[in-house]
């Protein structure tokens, strides 16, 4: 073969070669964006992922329209528990940190771990929403019959009535679900649970 | 353009056949695994049509006639919709007519790796023959089929369906996507690597622009589709949770994976068809294309922006204002190049000699159909407008105009004009003509009411719906009658070109068809191109 047929011979290698890289690399860009997309939220607040922070560190400004906060509670229909909010909603001020308690009953005949995944409506409002401490952070093992108040505390942040889109928000929704805990909080791994993890056939 | 300065003749011993099962099912020859391509993009496009009868069956009047379980309904919609765009569309104009045309056009003698098509081809297949099984084994609790769309999103697509069904949907996707991976390396290699002495980037034929384009569309988005899926299948059965909320999962990270590949999927199912019609506008008005260049890069152009787009399909999942904003203005700068290659082909028959032909006929419709789908297009892109259609029947006739009358008329469009070519026979032009008629005047009958009914308000992927829509459902059914009515022509007009003796000349066209594959006989001989093309400018260009 001529000079010029092997080196063709030697671009169509390392083209097929620079193809299969960039196959491989989107492949890896598709799973690593779970990660990121985590991260994006929990940085962000997008797409209602409240935020997780320290109290604030501004006063609460008292000439500020309040806002009020509508909890909503439900249970995955796999776990036998009662979940409620003490009140249904609060009033908050931006700025202004709040603590509600939710009692949660075992009703069930069996123990069981749930943890709660949340959520805010209108999701534009999860970059504003600032968790302080939640008992969404962990599970939680109840016994049957066994009652528990868990705590949460929050703060509205004060760049909300800055924001052009929901500036003017009046009323905003703090979902809760409690669902079978599968493999512990997606923070910290915790392995054992009694209702019997990955059993996804049953919901 | 370029032309082929001269060509040697070729051969009889370039022409030894292997034996029938070696040529077909071991098949290394670039045309005979397009010919497999195309032939498999018939007989799954006769699938997908059969589902989509069922469906407009259904739709012919309130209540349900046909399907005893709504369920069932939404399995023939989603088997349709899977085997169409990646069983019948992709299949057909990458792995049918590139696999053909674009050696024979760059002056290859074959593709670059052509045991790697061979996979690609039967890859196909074999995917194909898994979606099929998901159809038939349990998916929703006491229906059997995958009911999920194709865009297969959880947790429908997990716990909404615990059977297999879903499973065999990913593992077919997972085949199909392969396929078209390996056969995009495939093609990129070739023509980046394979073109005749003198035939630079810039004098390559627009129909293999447009497959490099797609190669390059289907390389950077099928990996994150499959990614995506199998994050899903590890959801299903291996208690990962990925888009599992009680897990920390987000389903709405799963529309985003998916409309990443997805819409950019939607122009590796158009580009091909551009390339093809710039070939025949030009061939039958006898000019060149009118602005070459522009027509490459605007492709080139759509590949780029078609990646920044795709959350135009999750106006409704609640994205900031700023954030909408952009994605309607990225959106509708898709219209730019996508207006200058319209416009080209339009200038390209301004002043032409043209011939309407069969294959010009199909061209021309397809630019006027194309047109109306890319308007609607254009509505949709507005995030305000988009949650009033969202899941309408007005982006069902939206994908529809851009796709069934825009890719599928290319397909026609694309065996009337190389027919001759690959075969050696003549499809009698009057067929070809009566053909387009049924599938022109059928296919607005279906497609167009589909957009009042979306107005509406009638929703898609429901199986029954109040009696105000009934009038235009009933109006769409009978246009899907004269679509198909339409393709018991084809089959005739194909089975009068093999019956008849009637040959075609190496270059049937005449004067306007300048590309390469125009210069080697009718059939091509089994191996072409022993002597390279050597290209030369043309003078007037």
């Amino acid at each position: 073969m001529s000079a010029a047929g092997r080196n063709s011979q030697k671009g169509t290698r390392w083209t097929a070669i620079a193809c299969a890289g960039v196959v491989a690399g989107m492949t890896g860009l598709a799973f690593a964006s779970v990660p990121l997309y985590n991260l994006f939220c929990k940085a962000t607040g997008f797409d209602g992922t409240p935020r997780v922070g320290a109290a604030p560190t501004a006063s609460a400004d008292a000439a500020s329209k309040p806002l009020r906060v509508r909890f909503d509670t439900n249970v995955a229909p796999n776990l036998t528990w009662r979940f409620q909010p003490e009140v249904t909603s609060v009033d908050a001020v931006p700025g202004e940190t709040k603590t509600v308690f939710f009692k949660v009953t075992n009703t069930g005949s069996k123990p069981a771990t749930g943890i709660a995944a949340f959520n805010v409506q209108p999701g534009l409002m999860g970059s504003y929403f600032v968790k302080v401490e939640c008992f969404c952070f962990t599970e939680h093992t109840l016994q049957p019959g066994e009652s528990a108040d868990y705590p949460l505390v929050f703060y509205v942040d004060q760049g909300l009535r800055k924001d052009p889109d929901i500036g003017d928000l009046s009323e905003m929704t703090l979902s809760y679900t409690y669902f079978v805990s599968r493999n512990g909080s997606p923070q910290a791994a915790a392995e054992g649970t009694a209702t019997g993890t990955g059993t996804r056939t049953n919901f | 353009m370029a032309t082929a300065a001269a060509h040697a003749g070729h051969d009889a011993h370039d022409d030894h056949k292997p034996s029938f099962f070696a040529r077909w099912f071991l098949s290394t020859n670039h045309k005979d695994i397009g010919t497999l391509y195309l032939l498999f993009a018939f007989f799954a496009g006769c699938v997908g049509a059969f589902l989509s009868f069922g469906i407009r069956m259904e739709m012919e009047a309130p209540g349900l006639q046909y399907f005893s379980n709504p369920q069932t309904y939404n399995v023939f919609v989603t088997g349709h919709g899977l085997i169409m765009v990646f069983f019948m569309v992709m299949p057909a104009l990458i792995g049918g007519f590139g696999n053909w045309f674009v050696p024979l056009m760059i002056g290859a003698p074959d593709m670059a790796f052509p045991r790697m098509n061979n996979i690609s081809f039967w890859l196909t297949v074999a995917g194909f023959c898994s979606l099929v099984c998901s159809l038939f084994v349990e998916g929703a609790p006491g229906a059997a089929g995958a009911g999920t769309g194709w865009t297969v999103y959880p947790p429908l697509s997990s716990s909404g369906h615990p059977g297999p069904a879903v499973d065999f949907a990913i593992f077919s996707l997972h085949l199909a996507g392969a396929g078209s991976i390996l056969g995009a390396i495939n093609f990129i290699t070739t023509i980046l690597n394979m073109r005749a002495p003198g035939m630079t980037l810039h004098k390559m034929p627009l129909f293999a622009w447009a497959e490099l384009v797609t190669a390059f569309l289907l390389l950077l988005s099928l990996p994150v589709l499959a990614g995506a899926i199998t994050m899903l299948l590890t959801d299903r059965n291996f208690g990962t949770t990925f888009f599992a909320p009680e897990g920390g999962g987000d389903p709405i990270l799963y529309q985003h994976l998916f409309w990443f590949f997805g819409h950019p999927e939607v122009y590796v199912m158009i580009l091909p068809a551009f390339g093809i019609v710039s070939h025949v506008i030009a061939t039958f008005s006898k000019k060149p294309v009118f602005g070459y260049l522009a027509m490459a890069y605007a492709m080139v152009a759509i590949g780029v922006v078609g990646f920044v787009v795709w959350a135009h399909h999750m106006y409704t999942v609640g994205l900031s204002l700023q954030t909408q904003s952009y994605f309607v203005f990225a959106t509708m700068v898709i219209a730019v190049p996508t207006g200058v290659k319209i416009f080209s082909w339009i200038a390209t028959m301004w002043g032409g000699s043209i011939r309407f032909t069969a294959a010009m006929h199909w061209a021309v419709g397809f630019i006027f159909l194309f047109t109306v789908g890319g308007v609607t297009g254009v509505v949709l892109a507005n995030s305000a407008v988009d949650k009033y259609l969202h899941d309408t029947y007005y982006v069902v006739a939206h994908f529809h105009y851009v796709l069934s009358l825009g890719a599928v008329f290319i397909i026609f469009c694309g065996i009337y004009y190389w027919f001759p070519k690959m075969t050696g026979r003549v499809i009698p032009e009057w067929a070809g003509k009566l053909h387009f008629w049924l599938a022109f005047i059928g296919a607005n009958v279906l497609f167009f009411p589909m957009h009042f009914l979306g107005l509406a308000g009638m929703p898609r992927r429901y199986a029954d719906y109040p009696e105000a829509f009934a009038p235009w459902h009933k109006v769409a059914t009978w246009g899907g009658h004269i679509f198909a009515l339409g393709m018991v022509v084809f089959i005739i007009g194909v089975i009068i070109a093999f019956r008849s003796s009637k040959r075609a000349a190496d270059n049937p066209w005449g004067e306007g068809a300048t590309t390469l594959e125009w210069t080697l006989s009718s059939p091509p001989p089994f191996h072409q191109y022993e002597t390279l093309p050597q290209i030369v400018d043309e003078p007037a260009h």
